[in-house]
């Protein structure tokens, strides 16, 4: 059954059907969940290629998503004219754009700090994170602290024969964004070039004496892995039609982490299924809130992510995905 | 030119508190290498120890040199003990697990403690109990020196004396330096390496209560997310100096303190925060050990 979904056209259709369902379903409250949680999932799958595929520690995913949003933000700006399937094609070119950007940050930080080792790394990516959120603040013609407003959101498109609802087109080109990310990914680890990254991983020395340029490596899965946080972020932009530095805190770079930790670190369905975990569970616990009267949230998350360190060090999937558990259990004679 | 030497006061001034907390990561560092994140939140949790204390005690308007012996001892004692707990429940199980696991672990300390904090102090920042008048005490070239600056700077000077001779002269600093150094050997050698390491926290969160009260005197706003900054700098002062290296701390804490307060003073104040990573960036580009730490060869 999982077999199919390797194929980009099958996914596509499958979560186009998803998606339809949704706008027919449910409640725009809902359909906006689904749409952080596409957000979310390029977040968690990108970060992933770092952090679980290559063995490096990021934290300043949030940085890369900062670039992307404002990035894209700022060029759509710059054609108020545009409407309808102008719009819809200008926003694939701007965040697009954005994650070029984003990119071209990922090298330029890469290059140098991918040679430190752990700890510094991830300070270090912390540190690029805070300095892009107070250079932000000080950027005047992109709205310094107070960030960029009424960004426009993808539009209704309309067919002749019927109209395209906003939600539809929205949710269209999040799910490009999500299957290019997931297929470029996927198939990247387990082509020879990605074997690297996992060896990178597993034995940075071997790695070296085997051949492998280790820098050059980490270098490679940083640039990629950032091209997509900026996806995620002009994505967001334009979602949420509001950005601002605070958007893009310490804490988004955290929430990151705590997906892929979750999800397992090396295992791209574990992050899907740790970023819709993550997304949905703040809303399903507003009723806790209201029970309790405070915000119990993000001490449940804290305490969550000590005790799967605790107990299961690899992450809820470990390094395997979906499909290996299916095999396995499910379907162990195919 | 009066202007100037008040910064370098003020830099100073800073820059021993940001000691003070470099301290704790620095030799957490040096003991079990990892980074300590949790640790600028038990720097917080020291402020609000000595908040809750002084009005349990009824000290909280009544200014005086022994009533802040009196705050300090309780946040040194209430951060020992939290220390003490976090390395056995959350970090001693992971002793022999991967360093990537480790540091996440301690992320979620340090977020479970700021949001806890937020839950049970409140959100919203309080208001430090005067716990020492801030007088005027001498003159120094035209300037008055107050009561504030001295004490911050005495305090954190005889701390750190302190801490030099238990590290150096006596027999439990003698099994840190062995810990740090080659645990397995230590261990070998008799050295309760577990008892060594629940005694390092206890002496790094002391220092960050320390830091703490110190810091709630001078900046009276305490607030549950106020060491996330505080503790950044520290740690980058750490890293500056050359992590693991105890007078390496201190040094790059006071650089970090002085050149913090000059940007401020004569640039920005918008940077401060940025200053502090483009300063540890350039650092590790160029000198990645840090400015008093060894660099070790890797063998295969």
């Amino acid at each position: 059954m999982f077999n199919a979904f390797k194929t980009p056209i099958i996914s596509a259709l499958a979560l186009l059907a998803v998606g339809v369902g949704f706008y027919f379903g449910v409640n725009a409250y809902v359909q906006l969940t689904l749409l952080y949680v596409f957000i979310n999932l390029l977040m968690a799958m990108s970060l992933n290629l770092v952090n679980g595929y290559t063995g490096q520690f990021s934290l300043g995913h949030a940085g890369f998503m900062a670039v992307g949003a404002y990035t894209s933000a700022y060029l759509v700006q710059q054609v108020p004219s545009f409407t309808g399937f102008a719009l819809w094609f200008f926003l694939l070119f701007s965040i697009a754009a954005g994650g070029l950007l984003s990119a071209i940050f990922g090298f330029l930080v890469g290059q140098p700090s991918l040679r430190l080792k752990g700890d510094y790394l991830a300070i270090v990516t912390l540190g690029f994170g805070e300095i892009i959120r107070v250079a932000l603040v000080n950027m005047d013609f992109l709205g310094g602290p107070r960030g960029i407003a009424s960004i426009p959101s993808y539009p209704a498109l309309n067919f002749g024969i019927f109209e395209m609802p906003s939600f539809l087109s929205t949710y269209l080109a999040a799910s490009f964004w999500v299957l290019l990310c997931f297929f470029v990914i996927w198939r990247l680890v387990r082509s020879s070039r990605g074997k690297s990254f996992l060896s990178v991983r597993e034995d940075e020395i071997a790695a070296e004496a085997m051949g492998v340029d280790t820098t050059a490596t980490k270098v490679r899965a940083f640039v990629i892995s950032s091209f997509f946080a900026g996806i995620a972020g002009g994505l967001m932009a334009h979602v949420v039609s509001y950005i601002s530095p605070s958007t893009f805190t310490f804490l988004k770079s955290v929430d990151s982490v705590i997906m892929v930790v979750l999800g397992g670190m090396g295992s791209l369905t574990g992050s899907i299924v740790a970023a819709v975990f993550i997304t949905t569970m703040p809303e399903l616990l507003r009723g806790l809130q209201e029970f309790t009267g405070v915000d119990l949230r993000m001490v449940i998350y804290s305490l969550s992510l000590i005790f799967v360190m605790i107990l299961r060090p690899k992450g809820l999937f470990g390094g395997t995905e979906a499909i290996d558990l299916w095999r396995k259990y499910v379907k162990p004679s195919s | 030119m009066q202007d100037f030497i008040q910064h370098i006061i003020n830099g100073l001034n800073l820059g021993s508190i940001y000691a003070l907390i470099a301290l704790g990561y620095t030799m957490v560092y040096g003991i079990l290498q990892m980074i300590n994140f949790a640790h600028s939140d038990v720097y917080m949790v020291g402020a609000f120890a000595a908040y809750y204390s002084a009005k349990w005690l009824k000290i909280e308007n009544q200014p005086g040199p022994g009533n802040l012996f009196i705050l300090v001892l309780i946040a040194m004692v209430v951060c020992s003990l939290l220390g003490v707990a976090i390395e056995r429940f959350a970090y001693r199980p992971l002793r022999k697990a991967p360093k990537l696991n480790i540091l996440i672990t301690a992320i979620g300390v340090s977020l479970f403690l700021e949001y806890a904090g937020q839950i049970i102090f409140g959100a919203e920042p309080k208001v430090f109990p005067e716990i020492l008048n801030n007088d005027y005490l001498f003159e120094f070239a035209g300037l008055p020196i107050k009561t504030f600056d001295v004490t911050v700077l005495a305090v954190s000077v005889f701390a750190m004396l302190i801490l030099n001779y238990l590290i150096l002269y006596t027999k439990i600093g003698r099994a840190m330096r062995a810990v740090s150094s080659n645990a397995n050997v230590a261990a070998m050698m008799g050295v309760n390496v577990d008892r060594i390491i629940s005694f390092t926290f206890v002496v790094g969160s002391s220092l960050a209560a320390i830091g703490s009260v110190l810091v709630g005197m001078k900046y009276p706003k305490i607030e549950p997310l106020m060491g996330m900054m505080i503790g950044l700098k520290a740690f980058v002062a750490a890293v500056l100096g050359g992590i693991g290296s105890l007078p390496g701390a201190v040094l790059g804490a006071l650089l970090m303190g002085l050149s913090e307060e000059m940007v401020v003073a004569y640039f920005s104040s918008t940077y401060r925060d940025a200053l502090a990573f483009g300063l540890l960036i350039v650092i590790l580009l160029f000198k990645p050990a840090g400015l008093m730490g060894k660099s070790t060869v890797e063998k295969v």
